[in-house]
């Protein structure tokens, strides 16, 4: 490992270590209405959003109501996103002259982007408007990570033992108090290192070997900006940002990938500063770190050693380097892919359908757990839904009703978890099945062997975690993939979210019980161990047999492969 | 009760916020780096003779044994052909590990380097990249080209090593990320040296 990569993880994983307290305590302080310091700036302005929304002073929403508001409002905007898409030809900022998009791609994209996913089955810079992208799916990048968010922190409030809140004014609250601050500074460093911000038409080049290039550009730094920040993922153009457009310095690689992990690690120790619980959510945040460098190891020594075959042709090692970008490195490429991966942003730095089996398997793990901090909120949702399943099965085994931050978790709250995490298998499994055994779903499949298995269920998976990465291989602008992965998408994010908020509302109404000699510990090496472990158990059991037909059996090729 | 409520309010939400992030924030952005950062806000294009010849970000495709040859590209036409520094299409080449394609590309980019032993050529040089796209090579993939291009070009050995050390971009403070060579920069270098 070079001196260069150590220092670029060092940095990136000081920068989430240093950050981690004073943004979660800042964090509290915004959702439990204490004064900070941006209250002067911005608390007028959404005192006059407040009062135009009419919510202004409005009381406390219950479970229900909250996850009404937040399924209604999502809906409002897929519709609105999709009819935008549709008119794209006659709406302004369209220097390109960029048509319409056509009905199926509009679902998938607007499906997409309002599930925070942002999977993506065109290329932006041939197909998206200026306006497109910023005004409409630029916009989405605001408010769905924020609505996201929102549940998150009522969940929260609810386990604390709080009212639950009031869904309009925390979502605003998460796009002013957090988003815009974080990615106005961001996009400001973004143009400095030479991302484009412009509204200018592409440029014709002609070269100095008598060729023509023609040079897109674009609104880009303030999208790559919150497109990071809201872990949303969406690409300006094809390549995301691995494109020089997007990402084009080892120092915007690194400002990226921190903006990606910022908000949700410290939303954990939100988490802990809302209960009271700090040791809990230490423990919560060990777990997570743990997983996090676990992908980071899978990712890049594989990756660092090259691929077997291309080895047989006689070249040196220097790592795989196919789909990788020479600014980045390999050690610069894993740290952005294990941190796209664990905070579900999916925006990729390389191309992952080029990467070796055991760090296709560590982007499956990121996604299959979805809680390697996850997007704000919902990844600390997924986190303790596998924490209170992993508190009923300690319970069955020493014989001890299970609790959880005082609360006993009895049979409707393990119904309701347990529905919300077989829900995302049964998407992901269900969907690749179905494309491995009809035509239209083969006719997807670019890489030949185990290989194009990975890349459907890379699909399916990427969709159900509201990823929106994808092994770029895969047509994914066929109608059958459009439709399909549009469905997985919004079923992934809305059934688990409303089965946890339904979660979180039972536990409020519990009472109390007492801390006694008897009470089994939720936190601590102990737990934590358990955790780890029972949360890769599970996803073994419901995961391995797949994993075993795809990249598993891909590495085992590899391995056996000999030149002749 | 509050469905009709909540839909009004999600409305007048998309009104408000739409205003605020779709438009007020990319101009606010744009304002202050249009005017902060012009050079780089327009995409670093680079100017030679009054034209612009390129972007700095932006690979350019060098055939021909006088350029500085940048990796291989995967980029294609709209009609799919291959186009190699397609910058409307960016992407790689999502080749497999195991694709026997992939072996084919690499043996294919290594043949444009005749003479050369295997093992001194860098992988990057002869696989392609993430976006198609790479402005970059490492300084190795320059060093190696410098008795081909010498040869071609008239030039002497040691003034095209000498190029190519001036354009090596070292890792920023000498820390974060790795050398590299700008190829277009390198080129357009040449394109001076040759008319002295």
């Amino acid at each position: 490992m070079s001196a260069q990569t150590l220092v670029t993880w060092v940095v990136v994983v000081a920068g989430f270590a240093l950050t981690v307290k004073p943004l979660g305590t800042y964090m509290a302080r915004v959702f439990t209405g204490e004064p900070t310091v941006l209250d002067r700036p911005l608390g007028p302005v959404e005192d006059r959003i407040f009062r135009v929304l009419g919510v202004r002073g409005e009381a406390s929403m219950s479970a229900v109501e909250y996850g009404t508001a937040f399924v209604l409002t999502n809906l409002a905007w897929l519709l609105i996103s999709y009819a935008l898409l549709r008119a794209q030809g006659i709406l302004p900022f369209n220097p390109q002259h960029f048509p319409g998009i056509n009905p199926l791609l509009a679902f998938n994209t607007a499906a997409s982007f309002t599930t925070n996913t942002n999977w993506q089955a065109y290329s932006g810079e041939n197909t998206m408007s200026y306006f497109s992208q910023f005004a409409n799916l630029g916009f989405l990048q605001f408010v769905t990570p924020a609505s996201g968010a929102a549940v998150g922190i009522a969940f929260v409030r609810a386990i604390a033992g709080r009212k639950l809140g009031n869904f309009f004014v925390d979502l605003v609250r998460v796009c002013t108090r957090l988003l815009l601050p974080l990615a106005f500074l961001l996009a400001l460093v973004l143009v400095a290192q030479g991302v484009p911000e412009t509204l200018s038409r592409y440029l014709d080049v002609h070269t100095i070997t008598g060729h023509t290039q023609v040079v897109p550009r674009g609104p880009i730094a303030s999208w790559e900006s919150i497109e990071h920040l809201g872990e949303n993922g969406g690409g300006f153009t094809n390549a995301n940002s691995a494109s020089p457009l997007e990402n084009p310095t080892p120092l915007t690689n690194i400002l990226l990938t921190l903006a990606m992990g910022l908000v949700p690690v410290a939303f954990f120790y939100m988490f802990g500063e809302l209960t009271g619980r700090r040791r809990v959510a230490w423990t919560l945040i060990g777990v997570g770190s743990a997983f996090f460098l676990l992908m980071l190891a899978m990712i890049y020594f594989p990756e660092h050693a090259g691929n077997p075959l291309i080895r047989g042709l006689g070249l040196a090692t220097h790592g795989n380097m196919v789909g990788k970008e020479v600014r980045f490195g390999v050690g610069g490429t894993s740290i952005f892919e294990t941190a796209t991966m664990a905070f579900t942003t999916g925006s990729v730095a390389s191309a992952h359908d080029s990467f070796l089996p055991v760090p296709q398997l560590a982007f499956f793990l990121g996604m299959f757990l979805n809680l390697v901090f996850g997007g704000k909120g919902v990844g600390l949702l997924n986190m303790l839904m596998l924490v209170i399943l992993t508190v009923f099965l300690m319970g069955l085994m020493v014989g001890r009703t299970p609790e959880f931050l005082g609360k006993k978790i009895e049979s409707r709250e393990v119904s309701l978890t347990a529905i919300a995490f077989l829900l995302h298998p049964l998407l992901i499994l269900a969907g690749t099945a179905l494309a491995a055994a009809t035509p239209a779903g083969r006719a997807g499949v670019f890489n030949p062997g185990p290989h194009g298995l990975s890349e459907i269920l890379y699909g399916f998976t990427s969709g159900a975690a509201n990823n929106g990465s994808a092994m770029g291989g895969l047509s994914a602008s066929l109608p059958f993939y459009e439709v399909a992965i549009g469905i997985a998408t919004l079923v992934g994010r809305y059934a688990s979210i409303m089965a946890m908020l339904l979660v979180g509302e039972s536990l409020l109404r519990k009472k109390s019980v007492p801390v006694t000699s008897g009470t089994m510990r939720t936190d601590g090496l102990m737990f934590g161990g358990i955790l780890f472990a029972s949360i890769l158990v599970l996803n073994a059991l419901t995961f391995f047999p797949v994993a075993a037909l795809g990249p598993i059996a891909e590495h085992y090729l590899l391995l056996g492969f000999r030149h002749v | 009760m509050s469905v009709k409520r909540d839909l009004v309010t999600a409305l007048r939400l998309f009104a408000v916020l739409a205003v605020l992030f779709g438009a007020l924030y990319t101009l606010l952005v744009l304002g202050v780096l249009q005017s902060l950062f012009p050079t780089q806000a327009n995409g670093d294009l680079v100017v030679r003779h009054g034209r612009v010849v390129g972007s700095r970000l932006i690979g350019q495709s060098f055939t021909g044994p006088g350029w500085f040859h940048g990796r291989p590209s995967a980029t294609v036409s709209a009609t799919g052909r291959s186009d190699p520094y397609n910058a409307m299409n960016s992407g790689g080449s999502n080749l497999g590990p195991h694709n026997p394609l992939l072996v084919r590309a690499v043996r294919q980019a290594m043949a444009a380097y005749p003479g050369i032993p295997a093992r001194r050529i860098p992988p990057s040089l002869v696989e392609s990249s993430a976006s198609g796209l790479d402005p970059d090579i490492t300084p190795r993939s320059a060093y190696l080209q410098v008795p081909r291009v010498a040869r071609s070009a008239h030039l002497r050995r040691s003034a095209l090593m000498a190029l190519v050390r001036r354009h090596v971009h070292g890792p920023w403070l000498g820390l974060f990320g790795h050398a590299r060579v700008n190829v277009l920069e390198l080129n357009l270098a040449l394109v001076r040296l040759e008319h002295r």
